[in-house]
């Protein structure tokens, strides 16, 4: 399964330059409650990989929601492709969202529409013509083998088969991140391979991706990915000394 | 967003309850413009017949100066530039508009009925100079203008014509109100896909326009339904007063430029709807990130 070639080698090696997310002191809060998210600070490098681990409630899908514009943060500095995210007006958030791909852990799939209207969703958002719909869309199916699973509504697709269709719709717009919480949580060993491979061939044409996973084993399977690792809302490795090489995860 | 999108929203979505409502809502208001219209109608042919006429008495006790006072009375009458047309009201004509109270054995000569001479003005000339001519001739003579006697109807047939004019407003404005109603429960239902449709980078008015074009076409199904209910039933009821033939209620009808209006309101009323649906989304979605 090898993602269609659209994106030139000079344009890969433009994106794989500076750092396209920067987070300084980052801090959450829900209501008045406690700080869900404490002091986050990192970079992520364009075209690279990361996985984001940690324990069940330790705040990865709450930092996954801050990096891709679902929720603003309660406190400190975000920079998403060199722009302030945070007094970002909100007219201008629709278009930093087409430029980030999001793989949801409860997929959120359309359920009254076909798996190819689900993948056509973010073409048609971004205003493609009907007519340069079709080709995408279908090479993403292939990309994905769901080419016979065209027109079968959500509920009629496995788990795996639903993970797919929702990855295919993240990747259509080839955005510039990829973020994605917990992908494989849902479907077995085999086809965890798969949706890593998927990633994995889409993070070498350029586009950066940030995998959350509480799957530790899913760590060696992608060699040059870096790590963050998350406890209780605050990174254990806020320097980012501990994100590489693999065998500094301790988790092989 | 184009084509496809209209499947976005579910179907099932229940916002199809409004096409009935605008329906009803329709049905209604075109029958109070139809009303509103057909009274003003009235009302202004009403006018049209009293405006300019009025009706002289020559009072006088002996029959034969009277009926000499009346000859002169017209003559001068003939004269004045005012008048459009001075008719002398026919003795038998009198006598059988007095039968009701004297009896069929016609009006006593020694009776002093005046004699009555009916005045019909020039378009738009004023009742003064008319008024003038009659006193100079004899200054006890009655000068009866028609329209102060019907103004009490005439005021009463505008009351109902603003009446009507005040119920298709509140009409428009119940409607607006259903479709914030009915556009708030659809963002409520489908939330968890506009959640999505945001994600993927939908803007808020690519959002509105989903529920406008949904919003829009129950409104324009409802309103052709109401609206060609409500013009049968007219046509019904304009078909039932011609047969009357009354003179009074035969005034009420509808112009060709009535019918237009008639048939142009469920057209408003769709863009209302329209833009009721959009306002409510927009502002609602606002209030998210």
């Amino acid at each position: 399964m090898d993602l269609p070639q659209a994106t030139s080698k000079g344009a890969v090696a433009a994106r794989r330059m500076a750092n396209i997310v920067q987070f300084e002191n980052v801090g959450l809060r829900y209501g008045t409650g406690q700080e869900t998210l404490s002091d986050i600070s990192f970079t992520l490098g364009s075209g690279a990989f990361y996985f984001l681990t940690g324990a069940s409630g330790a705040g990865k899908t709450s930092l996954l929601k801050l990096l891709y514009l679902a929720q603003r943060p309660s406190r400190g500095i975000i920079r998403l492709f060199g722009e302030d995210a945070v007094t970002m007006p909100r007219g201008r958030l629709p278009g930093f969202r087409r430029r980030i791909g999001v793989v949801f852990q409860d997929f959120r799939l359309v359920p009254h529409l076909s798996a190819w209207d689900n993948i056509a969703l973010p073409l048609r958002v971004a205003g493609v013509p009907e007519d340069d719909i079709e080709q995408p869309v279908r090479e993403m199916l292939a990309w994905v083998g769901l080419a016979e699973r065209a027109q079968a509504r959500p509920a009629t697709l496995s788990g795996g088969e639903q993970q797919r269709v929702a990855i295919a719709r993240a990747v259509i717009g080839r955005p510039e991140v990829l973020v994605a919480d917990e992908p494989t949580g849902n479907v077995d060993p085999e086809m965890a391979d798969r949706l890593i491979h998927l990633f994995e061939s889409l993070n070498k044409l350029g586009t950066t991706v940030v995998v959350a996973t509480h799957d530790f084993q899913l760590l060696n399977r992608v060699p040059g990915a870096q790590m963050m690792r998350l406890d209780k809302g605050r990174l254990l490795d806020p320097t980012g000394a501990l994100r590489y090489p693999p065998s500094a995860r301790g988790f092989a | 967003m184009s084509g496809a999108d209209r499947r976005v929203l579910d179907e099932a979505g229940g916002l199809h309850a409004m096409t009935w409502v605008m329906a009803i809502m329709l049905f209604l208001t075109l029958l109070a413009a139809a009303l509103g219209l057909g009274t003003r109608q009235s009302a202004s042919a009403l006018e049209r017949q009293l405006a300019g006429r009025l009706t002289v008495q020559v009072v006088e006790g002996s029959p034969t100066a009277r009926d000499a006072l009346a000859a002169r009375t017209l003559s001068v009458l003939r004269t004045v530039p005012e008048v459009r047309r001075a008719v002398a009201v026919d003795r038998a004509e009198l006598t059988r508009l007095l039968e009701p109270w004297v009896g069929s054995a016609g009006v006593d000569a020694d009776l002093p009925v005046p004699a009555m001479i009916d005045v019909d003005l020039a378009a738009g000339a004023s009742a003064e100079p008319v008024v003038a001519a009659v006193k100079s001739v004899s200054a006890a003579s009655r000068i009866d203008r028609h329209q102060r006697w019907m103004s009490p109807v005439s005021g009463f047939l505008d009351t109902l014509t603003w009446l009507a004019l005040g119920l298709v407003v509140l009409m428009m404005g119940a409607t607006a109100a259903v479709v914030v109603l009915a556009a708030r429960a659809g963002l409520e239902t489908h939330r968890a896909t506009i959640e999505v449709m945001h994600m993927l980078g939908s803007t808020d008015v690519q959002v509105a326009r989903l529920f406008q074009r949904r919003i829009a076409t129950d409104a324009a199904i409802g309103g052709a339904v109401g609206a060609i209910a409500a013009l049968l039933l007219l046509w019904f009821l304009g078909t039932q007063l011609a047969a009357l033939g009354s003179q009074l209620i035969g005034g009420i009808v509808l112009e060709p430029g009535d019918w237009a209006v008639l048939v142009l309101l469920p057209l408003g009323f769709v863009l209302l709807a329209n833009a009721a649906a959009r306002l409510t989304v927009v502002s609602a979605l606002r209030r998210s990130l």
